[in-house]
C-alpha cells in the first residue's frame, strides 16, 4: 500500500533519477522527503538539492538536463506559479525531464484540497502533461513520462499530475515494479543534443531577435508536441508488453454503447465512475470518458470516442474566472468540426476540493438527459448543494457579514 | 596550488575569450571587465547569464565567446550555476564525464539582477557553497532597459526612473545598496570589487580566488556611457576616477577578512567624478547644489576614515 506520493518517489527511484532539486509544498513535500531519505541512505544514487524558491529550482532542474543529467523535481499550487516563468524558458531548452504536480487550488483564497487551475495554467508552457488518477498510475506514468520526454522526437519536459489530499496522501494497493524491467523499458539518458563539455562549447538558451527565429522554435516545439502523440502510443504499447498495465491517451470507462458520457481528470474520476454506474442501474447509458493525456491534447482520440454520443457534459475542476471550464472549451474545439456532433454542456465542481456528491452527479444527469429532449444548452453551472449554501450563510454570519434584508 | 601574480600591464594573459564585434554600447566598461576576467578564467567555462546587458552578447546564431553559455531569466542565474555545476559533479563522479571536460561556471549578471530581483537566488547559491564565480556588471542602474534606477543607483543620480523636477532636484535621495557586505555576509571564500581601468589588480584576484572552492564573487563598476551620459572615449579615465575620488573601493574579502588593494595617495575630490557626467549635471547646473555634493563628499571620507582605522589596526 502506497500514497501517491510516495507511489511518486517509487517512480523517480526505479527511473534512477541523478538530480533531485527541491523546493518544499504542502501536499507535494512527502515525495521530496522520501526521496531525501533514500538519497541518505544510500539506496538512490542521485543528488538531492534544496533550492531557495521553485523558480530556482525549475531553473536548476533545467540547467541540469542541460548539462545532461535525469532529473526530476515536485511542486504544488503556489509553487507552480511561482515558479512559472521558468516553465515556458525550460520547454523553450528542448531539455527533457519529469516533474510531478500535486495539484492544489490557487489562493485567494488560500487554500489546501486540489482543483486544476494550477496545471492547466502550465498549459501552453511546451511542458507535455499527464493527469493520474490512481497511485499505480502515478508510478506508471512517471516512468512512461521520462521515456516520452527524452524521445529525440520530442525533447520536451513533462508533468506528471496528482490530486493533493485525495490522491498524494490516499494509501492504494500498487505494484513497485521490478528493477530490471524497468531498465529495459527506460534505458540511461543519453544527451546527445544538450550538453555542456570542455571539447564542445556550446551556446544554448541564447536569444533569438525577430519573429522568424522567435517563431520557427515555437513551431519546433508545438510540432515534437503533437509527434509526442505517435510516440506515446509506441511508449504505451512497449509498456504494457514489459509490465501488463495499459494506459491510453484517454481512459473510456462504460462508453463503448453510452448516450450520456460525462468527461472528468484526476482522482475524482473514481467519484466519476461510480456516478456512471448508478445511472446505468436506473437505465441510463451513462459513461465516462477520463482525460489522461492533456498535452499533446488527443483530440483525435477524444473525437473518436465521442462519435454518436447523444449528450456529453464536462466536469471542470477548475475555473477560467470570466469563462467557464477549461477543459469544456477544449473538447468543444475538438468536436467543432465533427459531424453530428453531440450536445456538449459545462459543469464546475469540485473546487478546492469540494466534494462531488452523489446527488450533484444526478443533477449532472438529468440535465444531461433533458438537454438532449430539449436540445437546450445552458451556460456553465456551477455546482454547489443546498447544504453546503445553507453552512455558508452561517459561516457569513460569523464572520461578521449582515444579513440582506 | 602556487600563486604567481602579475606585477604589470605587460603581464596580462595575450589569450582572448572574448572576440570583437559584440552589440554592446562603444564605451562600455562592462564589457572592457569581461574581457580581463575571460582572460583569466581561460577556455573551460561555462557563462550562465540573466537578464542584462550582456544577454545581447549571444544572438541566435552568433557568440562573441569561446566558451559555452546559458541564458537563464533574470532572476535565477545563480540556480542555473547549480544545476550545472551539480550535474558536471554528478556526471564526473559516475564516469559519465572525462574530468578533463570539466568546466568553471561563471554566473554574469548586471546590477539590477544582482543587487535586486536576483539577490534571493544567489543567497540560496552563496549559502549552499556552490563552487563558482559571480561577475556583476555594475553600471548602477538597469542599463539594458534604458537607465532606471536600481539597488545599485547611488544617491544622487538622475535615472529614467529618478527624473530631475520641480519635486525632485536631487535624482534619487536613496544610497546605493552596499552588495559586498550583503554577499560578505554569507561568509564566501573570495569576494573583491574590481575595475576595468585596474586590469593588473582585476587578474590578482581572479588568481586568489582560483585557489578556493566556492562562491567566488566579483563586482565590477562599469561605466555606462549612454546611461551615465558621459563620452564613450573616457570610460576607463572614468572608471579610474571612481578609483582615485574613493568612490569606488578596489578590495578583497577572504574568508570574511577584508582588506584594500589598492588605495589612492591622494583622493581626488569626488567633484572631478561627479561632473564628468550628465546624470549627476543637475548638480551643478543651473545651480550648484552644494549641500549635496559636499554629502557626497562625506560619504566617501567616512568610509575611507573608517577603513584607515580597521586596517591600520589590523596592519
Amino acid at each position: 500500500m502506497l500514497t501517491g506520493n510516495t507511489s511518486a518517489a517509487w517512480g523517480v527511484r526505479l527511473a534512477e533519477v541523478d538530480y533531485v532539486p527541491t523546493y518544499p509544498i504542502t501536499p507535494q513535500t512527502e515525495i521530496i522527503e522520501t526521496l531525501a531519505k533514500w538519497i541518505c541512505d544510500g539506496v538512490m544514487d542521485a543528488r538531492f538539492v534544496s533550492l531557495d524558491s521553485e523558480h530556482s529550482m525549475i531553473t536548476a532542474a533545467g540547467a541540469a538536463s542541460a548539462t545532461g543529467v535525469r532529473v526530476f523535481t515536485a511542486t504544488s499550487s503556489q509553487g507552480l506559479l511561482y515558479g512559472f516563468e521558468m516553465l515556458y524558458t525550460v520547454a523553450g531548452w528542448r531539455v527533457p525531464l519529469v516533474m510531478v504536480n500535486v495539484s492544489r487550488g490557487l489562493s485567494a483564497p488560500i487554500t489546501l484540497e486540489p482543483d486544476h487551475n494550477d496545471i492547466l495554467a502550465a498549459r501552453d508552457s511546451g511542458f507535455l502533461q499527464i493527469h493520474c488518477e490512481t497511485c499505480q498510475e502515478v508510478l506508471d506514468s512517471i516512468l512512461m513520462a521520462y521515456r516520452l520526454s527524452e524521445d529525440e522526437r520530442v525533447l520536451l519536459p513533462m508533468f506528471v499530475n496528482m490530486d493533493g489530499f485525495h490522491l498524494s496522501f490516499t494509501r492504494e494497493p500498487v505494484e513497485v515494479p521490478d528493477i530490471d524491467e524497468v531498465r529495459r523499458f527506460l534505458p540511461p539518458y543519453q544527451p546527445n543534443h544538450a550538453f555542456f563539455k570542455a571539447s564542445q562549447p556550446m551556446a544554448q538558451g541564447l536569444a533569438a531577435i525577430g519573429g522568424s527565429l522567435y517563431s520557427y522554435f515555437k513551431y519546433q516545439m508545438h510540432l515534437a508536441s503533437m509527434k509526442a502523440l505517435d510516440v506515446y502510443k509506441e511508449i504505451s504499447g512497449e509498456f504494457e508488453e514489459i509490465f501488463g498495465r495499459r494506459y491510453n491517451t484517454i481512459e473510456e470507462y462504460m462508453t463503448e454503447d453510452a448516450e450520456y458520457v460525462l468527461i472528468m481528470s484526476n482522482s475524482f474520476s473514481t467519484l466519476g465512475k461510480a456516478a456512471a454506474e448508478n445511472a446505468r442501474e436506473k437505465g441510463i447509458k451513462a459513461g465516462l470518458l477520463k482525460l489522461r493525456l492533456l498535452r499533446p491534447f488527443p483530440e483525435v482520440d477524444i473525437k473518436e470516442a465521442l462519435n454518436g454520443k447523444k449528450v456529453v457534459a464536462v466536469l471542470d475542476q477548475n475555473i477560467s474566472i470570466g469563462k467557464g471550464g477549461i477543459l469544456y472549451s477544449e473538447i468543444a474545439g475538438a468536436l467543432y468540426h465533427e459531424q453530428g456532433k453531440p450536445l456538449l454542456l459545462s459543469f464546475i465542481g469540485g473546487l478546492g476540493g469540494k466534494n462531488i456528491s452523489s446527488q450533484e452527479f444526478e443533477f449532472i444527469f438529468d440535465t444531461m438527459i433533458k438537454a438532449g429532449k430539449t436540445g437546450k444548452i445552458s451556460a456553465p453551472l456551477l455546482l454547489y448543494t443546498e447544504g453546503e449554501w445553507k453552512e455558508m450563510e452561517r459561516l457569513k454570519h460569523l464572520a461578521g457579514k449582515r444579513q440582506e434584508s | 596550488m602556487e600563486l604567481t601574480l602579475i606585477k604589470s600591464i605587460k603581464d596580462l594573459p595575450a589569450e582572448e575569450n572574448l572576440f570583437p564585434g559584440t552589440p554592446t554600447c562603444a564605451g562600455c566598461g562592462g564589457l572592457l571587465a569581461l574581457r580581463h576576467c575571460l582572460k583569466a578564467l581561460g577556455k573551460k567555462t561555462v557563462i550562465v547569464n540573466a537578464a542584462g546587458c550582456f544577454t545581447l552578447l549571444s544572438v541566435y546564431p552568433f557568440t562573441p565567446f569561446q566558451n559555452s553559455w546559458l541564458y537563464t531569466a533574470m532572476a535565477c542565474a545563480p540556480a542555473g550555476a547549480q544545476g550545472i555545476r551539480d550535474a558536471l559533479d554528478l556526471l564526473i563522479k559516475k564516469g559519465r564525464l572525462d574530468p578533463a571536460e570539466d568546466l568553471k561556471v561563471i554566473v554574469l549578471t548586471g546590477d539590477g539582477v544582482a543587487y535586486d530581483i536576483g539577490l534571493s537566488s544567489t543567497s540560496g547559491a552563496i549559502h549552499r557553497h556552490l563552487d563558482f564565480y559571480y561577475i556583476c556588471s555594475d553600471n548602477e542602474a538597469y542599463g539594458n532597459t534604458g537607465f532606471q534606477s536600481s539597488g545599485a543607483t547611488p544617491f544622487a543620480s538622475k535615472t529614467g526612473t529618478t527624473p530631475i523636477g520641480k519635486t525632485s532636484p536631487t535624482g534619487t535621495i536613496l544610497a546605493k545598496k552596499d552588495l559586498f557586505e550583503i554577499w560578505r555576509s554569507h561568509k564566501p571564500p573570495y569576494l573583491a570589487t574590481i575595475s576595468p581601468a585596474h586590469p593588473v589588480d582585476l587578474i590578482n584576484k581572479f588568481k586568489k580566488a582560483e585557489q578556493y572552492k566556492g562562491p567566488k564573487l566579483f563586482i565590477s563598476l562599469s561605466p555606462c556611457p549612454p546611461g551615465w551620459t558621459a563620452d564613450p572615449a573616457h570610460s576607463a579615465r572614468l572608471a579610474k576616477l571612481a578609483v582615485d575620488t574613493g568612490l569606488w573601493a578596489l578590495k578583497e574579502s577572504i574568508c570574511g577578512n577584508v582588506r584594500h588593494t589598492v588605495i589612492p595617495r591622494k583622493f581626488k575630490p569626488v567633484e572631478e567624478y561627479l561632473k564628468e557626467q550628465g546624470r549627476f549635471a543637475h548638480l551643478f547646473k543651473p545651480v550648484r547644489q552644494e549641500d549635496v555634493l559636499k554629502e557626497i563628499q562625506e560619504i566617501v571620507d567616512t568610509y575611507w576614515k573608517d577603513v584607515q582605522k580597521k586596517e591600520s589596526i589590523k596592519a
